[in-house]
């Protein structure tokens, strides 16, 4: 037995030290590989296998990957290891499935968990690492999510001081989409500060429409799109460090900074004048589903609706999404024009088990060969390793993502409703802002999320 | 005992009320007016099935923009929707998801059934100590939430070596079906009369023999009632798969592909109307095969006790 | 055998094999059964013929349930005792009280207007022409899983403004504005929207009241219905005097059965509001606090407030039992 763990922990400790001359060999000259990547799985043959053979012999070994990305974003992650499959022999298992989040517990609880969990909430991470079951990442995978990904970032895969996760991909939800066209027709500018965004809200008032559009329902999760827009504002009127505090409670939720965040997002979305553009009234905000809510800017009943990117896969096929198309989004201003505060989310690679073609794919998730090989052959991914070139990108609302993950002066926090214990991320914040989106006052609001932290 | 096919009568429960001499024997049930009221609610229990039905044929955005009544003023017809769901290539297609839900189905109604008639007909017909208390545990057991026996039972299975396999589907189905199916087959054999087992065991039958040739004959359209019952429940759940078929979808059943369907962000359920009819046709298959054993009544032999 | 079968062939030799096993262990234990004779030989059957559903409920349910009801005496993370907080809680908390309230709206409603619908439908079509066409129309929703009802009644109440050209989706509120009404917002209005909620499981359930009790109505001899009809009873006496007292144990079986398929329902709500708008019920928060809200103690709590919901089903089935008994 303990002969053979001595062999596992030397082989990885090999491909460990080999990968990096692998992954520095690839940044080098990835740009000349770019182009055959840039094809679908057929060329994966043309990929050069020498590149993963410091993976050490892994043929005939299987990895079971479980995630809450379905169909159709499954294709591109199924195809995206492909490469890794031919040249080390390893099969990936996927399964995705949209009950995801409830059952990657129970899995873990009851000692059934799969190699991989593709976990989209540090909450959760959390969950599942107080199970026992998972294992902290390999040394290097570490490595590269030093070299290619921020400290925040690192940060939210770390429970209790230890390492766990590496990124995977990334979302970015301080957008607001528009029509392009409406705002050419119409000569409105896109605003830089959100002084401007109320200036342009009134003016289109002034102009006879609706501006906002926005809904919230969402089975179970009913809410969250409201819990975004609030940390959203959090973030611009209080600053990335209060925002820090309020996520972790070490200030109330009932504060004053709380209140008044929502009474921001409460100018918005309780305006009777700026709300809901072909949707209806106020409370129609609470009856109408996410992926329905920004519609209506297609229909020339809405103009502005805050969604992050991946919204865009809600439009019809024959709708354009490009800054000179049908819809397209911009980034949602901060208090001005020099503070550029990024709300997003992602989801982390937990393993629960040590073997080493886990480790070896694990390891292979967090390179930016990967990262890049994932967005040539996907529309509506990103991520935010930085070794992502958004030159390659094809698809114009992911290139506005990197852009954005990748600007020097933004400040990316992750989704605080994902972070927060689950009494409060996912059933407190979701049902009283639901409440207050039907009439409920801040206060109570406020108030009633404070009561539910857990002690 | 050749007492089986011969229809047993036995005392009404209930004697006629002697009725006065008004001689109109109008049979007002079947009048115009009951076959109105009847229209009526098969109209409002057809009518929102029928909405998703024309929805499934109409395009991604007229399903958004407006009710599947105006595809009767300006028909748009497509197949994508079908033709997306059944080509779906998340494993290649939806056909291994079908078989995989006949052999999930099939042992989880057999294997309850059996054992669920075997215990029905203890708890009917033999006299043992503490029957009646047991029978209460049993019946009460119906309440107890699947969801919290997810873990303990995963559990168990892993420790057994056969999580993943269809054997943690099948006893699972089984053991949840148990008390439901012991209290419906049990009322079922109460009502069969008492004279006719006591003809049986003078003729010197055991309990066995009674079971076999008495009782089951007259007790199979109410098994294959309750069997499409079962059937359903198994064909349509998605719970005990999700949690127990976990491990790459080798044994998933096709509710747990049409829940994907809808994909990562709920955005695609307009190809939720098409998956729904593809999953639906087995079962209502299945129940018009075997409606003639609802139209005969619950015991053969029009026994009423 | 029990090993992972990845090819339909292998799949269908397991199946096959899994049934086979379970003959022959049952085979077995009837062949033992059978052996044993003399008094004790009715003990010996009646072990026989249950010991297997025994087993089984003691390992699936029984077990389950009562570490349920002791983790419903521990806090959130289930590391510490804390005696009834957690029914405190979901007995004075106005939210929590609103999900009763709301459950004992469900447990109500839908037995009684499900089986009584089911009851109309299967006296109206009782020998009618197409009687198994007419049947098999109420009984569709029984065959469609909740994912599939929760999109159909979606176009029923969704809402669309009155404004401009935004046409309405669901049909409810297109009726409305048909009869020149205003469009409303069906599922926020409390307590309105719970009943429209617990609308969709009538719609499920009576299909399955009306199997059951037209089965149990053929079942009543013909001698007693011709009886009745040379003494001239009317149709609705029909029904009152001979139909319904004959059905009644038919009846009381598929009032039980819904009453707890009702407590245990969540998917409607979780669906369609998520709970929220206070339409939540027991079942739905049990799911909300044990699943998403990682609060163990107080999931475990409600599921055995569930419990004690159906204990006067219980009661009322053993004073039936005992009824029948007595006869």
């Amino acid at each position: 037995m303990s002969i053979h763990r001595k062999g596992t922990r030397f082989r990885i400790a090999l491909a460990g030290t080999v990968s990096v001359g692998l992954v520095l060999g690839v940044t080098a000259c990835g740009d000349g590989d770019g182009d055959s990547g840039g094809g679908t799985t057929a060329s994966a043959a043309a990929i050069d296998c020498a590149q993963f053979s410091s993976y050490g012999d892994l043929k005939g070994k299987t990895v079971t990957v479980y995630t809450g990305i379905v169909t159709p974003e499954d294709k591109p992650q199924i195809d995206s290891y492909k490469p890794f499959e031919q040249c080390t022999g390893v099969t990936v298992k996927y399964e995705g499935d949209k009950a995801f989040e409830t059952q990657v517990l129970v899995r873990a609880k009851a000692g059934n968990p799969p190699d991989l969990a593709y976990v989209p909430q540090p909450g959760l991470l959390k969950q599942l690492v107080a199970t026992g079951k998972a294992v902290e990442a390999p040394a290097q995978t570490a490595a590269n999510v030093d070299k290619f990904f921020g400290e925040d970032w690192k940060a939210y895969g770390t429970v209790n001081g230890k390492f766990y996760a590496a990124p995977l991909g990334a979302n970015v939800k301080s957008l607001v989409w528009y029509s392009p066209k409406e705002f050419t027709d119409s000569s409105y500018t896109v605003p830089t500060t959100l002084d401007e965004l109320k200036a342009l809200t009134d003016k289109m008032v002034t102009d006879g429409k609706k501006p906002w559009c926005a809904g919230i329902a969402s089975g179970e999760a009913t809410g969250w799109p409201l819990t975004d827009w609030m940390e959203d504002m959090m973030l611009r009127l209080s600053g990335p460090e209060t925002y820090d505090k309020w996520v972790n409670h070490q200030i109330p939720f009932n504060g004053p900074e709380s209140t008044a965040a929502l009474d921001a997002v409460g100018t918005y979305l309780k305006n009777d004048k700026y709300v809901n553009g072909g949707l209806g009234d106020m409370k129609s905000i609470a009856t109408t589903t996410f992926q329905d809510a920004g519609l209506p800017i297609t229909e020339g009943t809405c103009s502005l609706h805050r969604q992050a990117n991946f919204y865009a896969a809600n439009f019809d096929k024959d709708t354009k999404v490009a800054e000179d198309g049908d819809v397209f989004a911009f980034y949602l201003p901060g208090k001005d024009a020099q503070t550029k505060p990024v709300l997003g989310g992602g989801e982390f690679v937990l393993s629960f088990a040590n073997r080493p073609e886990v480790q070896a794919f694990q390891t292979y998730l967090s390179t930016d060969t990967w990262a890049n090989a994932k967005a040539a052959i996907s529309s509506g991914w990103v991520s935010a390793n930085s070794g992502l070139d958004p030159n390659k990108l094809t698809n114009p609302i992911d290139k506005l993502s990197v852009t954005i993950l990748q600007d020097k002066n933004a400040v990316f926090r992750f989704d605080g409703s994902d972070q927060m214990p689950a009494a409060v991320g996912s059933n407190a914040f979701w049902k009283q802002t639901t409440s207050w989106i039907t009439g409920q006052d801040t206060k109570t609001t406020v108030d009633n999320i404070e009561k539910a932290w857990p002690k | 005992m050749s007492a089986t096919s011969a229809p047993i009568t036995t005392t009404p429960p209930v004697t006629p009320p002697p009725v006065s001499a008004s001689a109109k024997a109008k049979k007002r049930l079947t009048s115009p007016w009951a076959s109105l009221a009847a229209l009526v609610l098969a109209v409002l229990w057809t009518l929102p099935t029928f909405g998703l039905l024309i929805s499934s044929f109409r395009p991604q955005r007229d399903i958004r923009t407006s009710g599947w009544w105006t595809f009767f003023s300006d028909p748009e017809f497509t197949m994508d929707n079908y033709r997306e769901v059944l080509g779906s290539d998340s494993s290649g297609g939806l056909g291994d998801f079908f078989v995989n839900s006949f052999i999930i189905t099939i042992p989880s109604v057999i294997i309850p059934l059996t054992l669920a008639s075997l215990a029905a007909y203890a708890f009917a017909w033999i006299k043992f100590p503490g029957r009646d208390l047991l029978f209460v545990a049993v019946f009460a057991l119906q309440i107890v939430p699947i969801q919290v026996t997810l873990i303990p039972l995963l559990t168990l299975y892993v420790d057994a070596g056969i999580a993943g396999t269809f054997w943690p589907i099948w006893l699972s189905h089984s053991i949840f079906a148990l008390p439901l199916a012991v209290f419906l087959l049990h009322n079922f054999m109460k009502e069969i009369p008492s004279t006719l087992l006591e003809a049986a065991r003078v003729d010197g039958a055991g309990h066995i023999s009674i079971f076999f040739k008495v009782l089951l004959p007259l007790l199979r359209p109410a098994l294959a009632a309750f069997g499409i019952f079962q059937f359903l429940w198994v064909w349509n759940d998605l719970l005990v798969a999700l949690t127990f078929a976990g491990g790459g979808g080798t044994v998933a059943p096709i509710t747990v592909a049409l829940a994907n369907l809808s994909g990562t962000r709920g955005t695609a359920w307009h190809l939720l109307s098409a998956g729904a009819f593809v999953s639906i046709v087995v079962p209502v298959t299945i129940f018009l095969l075997l409606q003639r054993y609802f139209v005969r009544g619950l015991l053969a032999g029009s026994v009423k006790g | 055998m029990f090993s992972v079968a990845d090819t339909t062939g292998a799949k269908i030799t397991q199946m096959l094999s899994a049934i086979l096993l379970f003959v022959a262990i049952m085979g077995v234990i009837l062949f033992l059964a059978g052996r044993v004779s003399g008094r004790r030989s009715d003990r010996a059957v009646a072990f026989a013929y249950l010991a297997p559903t025994v087993i089984m409920l003691a390992v699936g349910l029984i077990y389950p349930g009562v570490r349920t009801i002791y983790q419903s005496f521990f806090n959130a993370a289930g590391n510490a005792f804390i005696g009834l907080d957690n029914y405190t809680t979901i007995f004075s908390d106005a939210d929590q009280l609103t999900v009763l309230r709301n459950t004992v709206f469900w447990v109500i409603v839908t037995p009684f207007v499900a089986t009584g619908v089911g009851l109309l439908y299967a006296v109206l079509v009782d020998k009618a022409r197409l009687e198994s066409v007419a049947k098999a129309l109420i009984f569709l929703p029984m065959a469609i899983s909740f994912v599939g009802a929760s999109i159909i009644w979606r176009f029923v109440y969704e809402f669309r403004p009155n404004q401009g050209n935004v046409k309405q989706i669901g049909l409810l509120n297109q009726v409305l504005v048909w009869l020149g009404g205003e469009p409303q917002q069906w599922l926020i209005e409390s307590p309105l929207n719970t009943f429209l909620l617990i609308v969709v499981m009538i719609w499920i359930q009576a299909g399955f009241a009306m199997t059951v009790l037209s089965a149990a109505i053929k079942a009543i001899p013909d001698d007693i219905i011709e009886a009745a009809r040379l003494d001239g009873v009317t149709a609705f006496g029909m029904f009152r005097f001979v139909t319904l007292p004959s059905i009644r144990p038919a009846v009381v079986v598929v009032l039980t059965t819904i009453s707890i398929a009702t407590l245990k329902v969540f998917d409607i709500v979780q669906t369609m509001t998520g709970g929220r708008f206070n339409t939540s019920v027991v079942a739905n928060e049990f799911y909300s606090q044990s699943f998403r809200s990682d609060n163990q103690g107080l999931g475990a709590a409600l599921a055995v407030v569930l419990f004690l919901m159906v204990v006067p089903i219980v009661v009322y089935n053993i004073r039936q039992l005992r009824a029948s008994e007595a006869r």
